[in-house]
């Protein structure tokens, strides 16, 4: 399965900021957001735009951070758009009023993806450390009102995983299209918080009934998308479908990443594209290379039959667990590793009935988590 | 069995964009987070789809082209599979 030439990025995903009003416990971004480089300005997007493009790149992900908060992001939709990108923005729905979705839309924006945190106020401002459930719901409507289709996103963990049928209700009564039941991925601040999150066994096969049943009910009226967390598996995802072959991010000032969470990867020097083209960075840079192929990896992946479906798994994982990149990725019961996860999961397990436990959650924040400790 | 009558004209599916790809050397169907790469029967057939040729007319139009007789059946086939994966809806 190792090519010599790497395919064009087709996925480029611009994280166009870190701030966020919200303050979720599970996101992913870097801990330490509040000490990165100033943020490209818009003609280093709009450059970022044309040299991928002209790579390949089709789908764009614009995220962060919440987009809503860069008062150019009509600037750059538009753009996009007309340079033939289909495009995705990936909201909290925060700053996201009447007049900024109109201009979207005249923009050309193709699709929202719209996050929750719960079905209850209670937990959903809990959850993001801001009271923003009912303006959520308002712009749920506003994104049906403008003939967007209603895509949903809710992160599930410990603490609302046991909420899923409500959280499926909700989505219905908002005339939902398609709901993402996305369970933690533990990176960032949510494998800060990973004791906190991870849900039992027990709670996810819940989980998975309640949504089975829903499922049953609304038939193909409405998409349920559950995405099992990989630390219940056995074999690892194929992440980012290998790094390197589809995915390339760009991180607010402009260092680009073959996968979001790869900046914490100890020895790499990701190349910025403020001094180097995205074609260079593509096909040259040692950062982007380094995961290609099948060179890299150790055993047991690197005489693995399997090895060309998953690659070993999500590098950032292995390195997470084990303190190596180039290991396999631990959800794989084929690693030495292993029992890590199961570890992690039966102490899961054991804590469930337990209330938020004895660590304290950190909210994500500039400051690195650490005021609220 | 087709679900629908030769007199329909289909049309791409709302949230869909069919467009030509240089990089990729195809057509591609873009969808939310998502995209289909086309193969060249399955691109001829949809970008004809335009809600303003019926069905009956996209075949002709493609025995024309390519010199063949008998695409019916499989035009049909396509153009259900297309609609249960809402790539195409019929106008009225």
């Amino acid at each position: 399965m190792s090519d010599p030439v790497p395919g064009p990025p087709l996925w480029l995903l611009l994280e166009l900021t870190y701030r966020c009003p919200l303050h979720c416990v599970f996101c992913y971004n870097p801990t330490d957001f509040g000490g990165i480089g100033r943020e490209l300005e818009t003609a280093e997007w709009l450059r970022v735009l044309a040299q991928a493009r002209e790579l390949g790149s089709v789908q764009l992900g614009l995220s962060g951070g919440e987009p809503l908060v860069r008062d150019d992001l009509e600037t750059i939709v538009a753009a996009a758009r007309g340079l033939g990108f289909y495009t995705n923005l990936i909201t909290s729905g925060v700053g996201l009023t009447e007049t900024r979705l109109c201009a979207l839309k005249e923009a050309g924006l193709d699709h929202i993806q719209l996050s929750f945190q719960d079905s209850t106020r209670r937990l959903n401002d809990f959850l993001s450390s801001t009271r923003t459930f009912e303006l959520k719901s308002r712009v749920a409507a506003l994104i049906r009102k403008h003939r967007y289709p209603m895509v949903l996103n809710v992160v599930l963990h410990r603490l609302n995983i046991d909420h899923v049928e409500e959280i499926l209700g909700m989505a219905e009564r908002l005339g939902a299209d398609y709901v993402e039941l996305a369970n933690t991925q533990y990176y960032g601040w949510a494998w800060r918080n990973r004791a906190q999150l991870l849900p039992s066994r027990e709670q996810l096969r819940r989980a998975e009934e309640a949504t089975a049943r829903f499922r049953e009910r609304v038939g193909t009226r409405m998409r349920v998308f559950f995405v099992v967390p990989d630390y219940f598996e056995t074999r690892p995802k194929p992440c980012m479908s290998g790094l390197g072959r589809v995915f390339l991010g760009i991180a607010p000032d402009g260092v680009a990443l073959p996968c979001q969470s790869a900046r914490m990867l100890p020895g790499m020097s990701f190349p910025s594209v403020r001094e180097a083209s995205l074609r260079s960075i593509w096909y040259d840079s040692p950062a982007f290379n380094r995961f290609r192929g099948e060179g890299w990896m150790k055993e047991p992946c690197r005489s693995c039959p399997e090895r060309g479906r998953d690659f070993g798994g999500c590098r950032c994982q292995a390195y997470l667990l084990t303190g190596d990149a180039a290991n396999a990725d631990p959800v794989c019961a084929l690693s030495p590793h292993h029992h890590l996860v199961t570890e992690a999961v039966a102490g899961a397990g054991r804590s469930a009935a337990e209330p938020p436990a004895a660590a304290p959650l950190a909210f994500r924040d500039h400051r690195g988590g650490a005021s609220r400790e | 069995m087709a679900i629908f009558d030769t007199a329909a004209r289909p049309a791409i599916g709302g949230g869909f964009r069919l467009q030509w790809e240089p990089a990729q050397a195809a057509h591609v169907l873009l969808y939310p987070e998502g995209m289909v790469r086309l193969n060249q029967s399955a691109a001829a057939i949809l970008t004809r789809c335009d809600g303003a040729r019926t069905v009956a007319d996209i075949i002709a139009d493609l025995e024309r082209t390519y010199s063949a007789a008998g695409l019916s059946s499989d035009v049909c086939d396509f153009v259900t599979f297309a609609i249960e994966r809402t790539w195409l809806e019929l106008l009225p």
